[in-house]
């Protein structure tokens, strides 16, 4: 009483969950792994942890460059820009240059993430971004059969998504479902290995770090699709099964479609965002001019969000 | 015997963290009473009290109160004749010292300070309203019992009442202070149900209570309701809309719909008063240290919140919080010569390590908020907005009016954004604006 001590009055609540940012990121880096370093970096070498190391360094880079620019506060502490880079990197061949890599964090970061305002502004996924304006400029680097045409592999070094597109079917007739499963198929470092992603999927859903109403309509929408397909034409369209097990499906599900800042949170919005974006891949693969879609439908849903996030329930005790 | 329950224990204000499942919105309940109704812990008497009126002196309102002043135990005191705000003493002594007082979320209090004399002297008041209750009467005089019951309510001729509610859900996370009223108070309650009936002439009255405590109220003179633990379903509003078996519209109140509000300890307060025949003046608290230990503790009102402290030899730090009400809508005071007040039903002391931090970060979009929120506002929509300072733009399309005020998103946010601080201020600066333009006019 003689001696008052400065007590600290701030608002309610006074406590809190204790999630964070930076929680966050470490989560979905966790979850990635799996499929980076087992699918990736054991299946291509040292290269692939060269393009991993050099795409989460770059992205960081251009973060803090973006940030001294602007003179804000240094963000990277998030981790935000660590997961951009890794995600990115998760897409690209093993065999991907150093110019491509910086290119693509560039406009990830800087483009895709920082003139919008940072982490939660973006409209768009700034790796979606990155890749689309890559694909449309140097197209060649993402390649993968061009990329990996060097490699010695025990499995089919075809990109299953070129094959099936240019060759149909019996191009694929060898390749089984539990290759594609084990990473046994050549694609983005991050993109091959089905069950390290399927895990690290899981992983994120069931701990809330990704909303699985997005992840999981998303792959509907690809199965139920590409089910449709193959019903209507077995002899010409791919299984869903190898639909959900190949080219950036799995990431997009789980590492691009659900990122916050770019989707819906309602619970509607979020089931229409996902069975939109995994329609929308089936038939740019099946009938459109690129061998994956799941980039471009990416963006689209992206373009859809806001309008589709309206769809809301109503709040209490509004009136009409 | 000291209450110490380890369920709060375990959770402490330090302690309640995201669960490892995290698929859907996080669950939090109110807690429960211990199944062997713990003892209070008695208050001696202080040497000096504070009395907090909620109307400033310097609005050129004749004071009526005056340094060196002598009051009695019961004894009413207001700044003037006309004011409607007031307090009454719940000792006998001298008034030492009056001063402007800050309050939460901007109000402004004045502060009366008495220091207690040995012997006590009842002031007459109450024992003449006794001998021809009214609601008049009630409206002057009870207006600061126990648990602050609002009468002014069913003054008002244009919105009748017809159902009195009685809210004996506590009304945030660690307090059990409304559940213990509710079985310890029993007779007392039943009375004051009785006396509410005859000064209101309302009939119906519910009472709403935790789902596991609505066995044994048969002849309490009321129906009971029971009401889901989980945070916040014990909230009045959302009682409200149980009762009236839709929704309140936006901008109408209880009244509108007939119902009146009352706490359980308030009505509990009012039998006891008449059973007595003397204003009742204890109030009952849960306490909660900084290591989570609850007690519920039984106190006069107006006793500054240190002499409590004393009681359970607990020193503060620079840099602590003491949290009157709950963690998740409760509020905070720089002083620990903050008194305890009719409607006082916790304090909480939070060590300067568990004080929740908070960022300057933007919204991400995460939409952990909008999972969570009771009234479905959009909240992730609505920060920028608040954010940016349009504030009725928030008001007209995200729906800020419908916040309940349960602090739930901002105990979510990943991004730790103080939301509910400023969908407060928010509200308060377009009340203030309306006020103002009303005034201008
Ligand atoms: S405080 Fe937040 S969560 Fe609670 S009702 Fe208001 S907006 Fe919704
Ligand atoms: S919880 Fe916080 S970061 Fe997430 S949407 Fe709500 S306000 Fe934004």
């Amino acid at each position: 009483m003689n001696n008052p001590k400065k007590l600290i009055v701030s608002h309610a609540p006074f406590i809190h969950i204790g999630s964070s940012i930076p929680q966050m990121s470490l989560h979905i880096i966790l979850a990635a792994l799996p499929a980076v370093i087992l699918g990736g970096m054991f299946r291509f070498g040292a290269s692939a942890v060269a393009v991993v190391s050099f795409s989460i360094a770059t992205a960081m880079l251009w973060e803090i460059a973006i940030n001294l620019v602007s003179k804000k506060p240094v963000s990277v502490g998030d981790g935000n820009a660590a997961v951009i880079g890794l995600i990115f990197a998760m897409l690209l061949p093993a065999t991907a240059p150093w110019w491509f890599v910086l290119t693509g964090t560039f406009i990830a970061i800087v483009i895709g993430k920082q003139i919008f305002g940072g982490m939660g502004s973006n409209p768009f996924n700034p790796v979606a971004l990155a890749i689309a304006i890559l694909m449309i400029s140097w197209g060649d680097f993402l390649d993968f059969d061009e990329m990996y045409r060097h490699f010695q592999f025990d499995f089919i070094p075809t990109y299953p998504l070129t094959a099936v597109k240019h060759f149909g079917l019996d191009a694929i007739e060898p390749v089984r479902l539990m290759d594609l499963l084990l990473g046994r198929q050549i694609g983005g470092i991050g993109a091959t290995f089905g069950i390290g992603l399927i895990l690290g999927g899981v992983y994120l859903m069931i701990r809330g770090f990704i909303r699985w109403e997005i992840s999981l309509s998303f792959l509907g929408g690809v199965f139920i699709t590409a089910l449709i397909f193959n019903i209507i034409d077995p002899s010409r369209f791919a299984s869903p099964f190898f639909h959900l097990l190949t080219g950036y499906t799995l990431v997009a599900a789980f590492f691009l479609a659900p990122e916050d800042s770019s989707s819906p949170v309602n619970f509607i919005p979020m089931l229409i965002y996902g069975a939109v974006g995994g329609m929308m891949t089936i038939l740019i693969r099946n009938i459109g001019a690129y061998v994956d879609g799941a980039i471009l439908s990416i963006l689209l849903i992206n373009l859809l969000n806001p309008l589709l996030d309206k769809i809301r329930p109503k709040t209490l005790g509004k009136v009409a | 015997m000291v209450l110490q329950c380890q369920a709060a224990k375990e959770k402490g204000t330090h302690m309640m963290k995201r669960s490892f499942f995290s698929v859907t919105a996080p669950r939090l309940q109110v807690d429960s009473l211990p199944g062997v109704l713990p003892d209070s812990v008695r208050i001696e008497t202080p040497r000096q009290i504070m009395l907090l009126i909620e109307e400033t002196a310097d609005n050129g309102n004749a004071m009526m109160l005056r340094k060196g002043d002598p009051v009695k135990t019961g004894q009413k005191i207001s700044l003037s004749t006309d004011s409607k705000a007031y307090a009454i003493s719940t000792v006998t002594g001298t008034i030492t010292h009056i001063e402007p007082f800050p309050g939460e979320s901007g109000k402004q209090f004045t502060a009366v300070s008495v220091a207690v004399s040995k012997e006590a002297d009842p002031d007459e008041s109450f024992a003449t309203y006794c001998d021809s209750p009214s609601l008049e009467g009630a409206v002057n005089l009870l207006g600061c019992l126990p648990g602050s019951p609002a009468f002014e309510i069913f003054m008002d001729a244009d919105k009748p009442i017809k159902t009195i509610v009685i809210n004996a859900m506590d009304q945030d996370l660690f307090i059990i202070t409304a559940q213990y009223a509710l079985t310890a108070f029993y007779h007392n309650l039943t009375q004051g149900i009785q006396h509410l009936k005859t000064i209101t002439g309302v009939e119906k009255v519910v009472i709403a209570a935790p789902q596991d405590a609505i066995q044994g109220y048969g002849d309490i003179g009321a129906s009971v309701m029971g009401i889901d633990k989980g945070y916040p379903e014990g909230l009045p509003h959302l009682i409200a809309q149980r009762v009236a078996g839709h929704e309140i519209p936006v901008g109408k109140d209880f009244q509108d719909f007939g119902m009146a509000f009352l706490g359980v300890e308030a009505v509990a307060s009012l039998g006891r008063s008449f059973q007595n025949k003397k204003p009742a003046r204890t109030k009952m608290v849960t306490f909660m240290d900084k290591n989570g230990n609850r007690s519920l503790v039984s106190t006069i009102v107006g006793t500054p919140i240190r002499d409590i402290l004393k009681r359970f030899d607990l020193g503060l730090n620079d840099q602590d919080r003491i949290i009157i009400g709950g963690p998740l809508n409760g509020y905070s005071t720089y002083t620990d010569a903050f008194p305890i007040r009719p409607d006082t039903d916790a304090i909480l002391l939070q060590d300067k390590d568990d004080v929740a931090f908070v960022s300057d970060y933007p919204c991400i979009n995460c939409g952990d908020c909008v999972r969570v929120c009771p009234a479905r506002v959009p909240v992730n929509m609505l920060i920028r907005f608040l954010e940016a300072g349009q504030y009725e733009e928030a008001a007209e399309n995200y729906d800020l009016y419908s916040c309940l005020e349960c602090g739930l998103c901002s105990y979510v946010c990943v991004a730790r954004i103080p939301i509910f601080q400023s969908i407060k201020l928010a509200k308060y600066e377009l009340g203030r604006a309306a006020t103002g333009e009303a005034a201008d006019e």
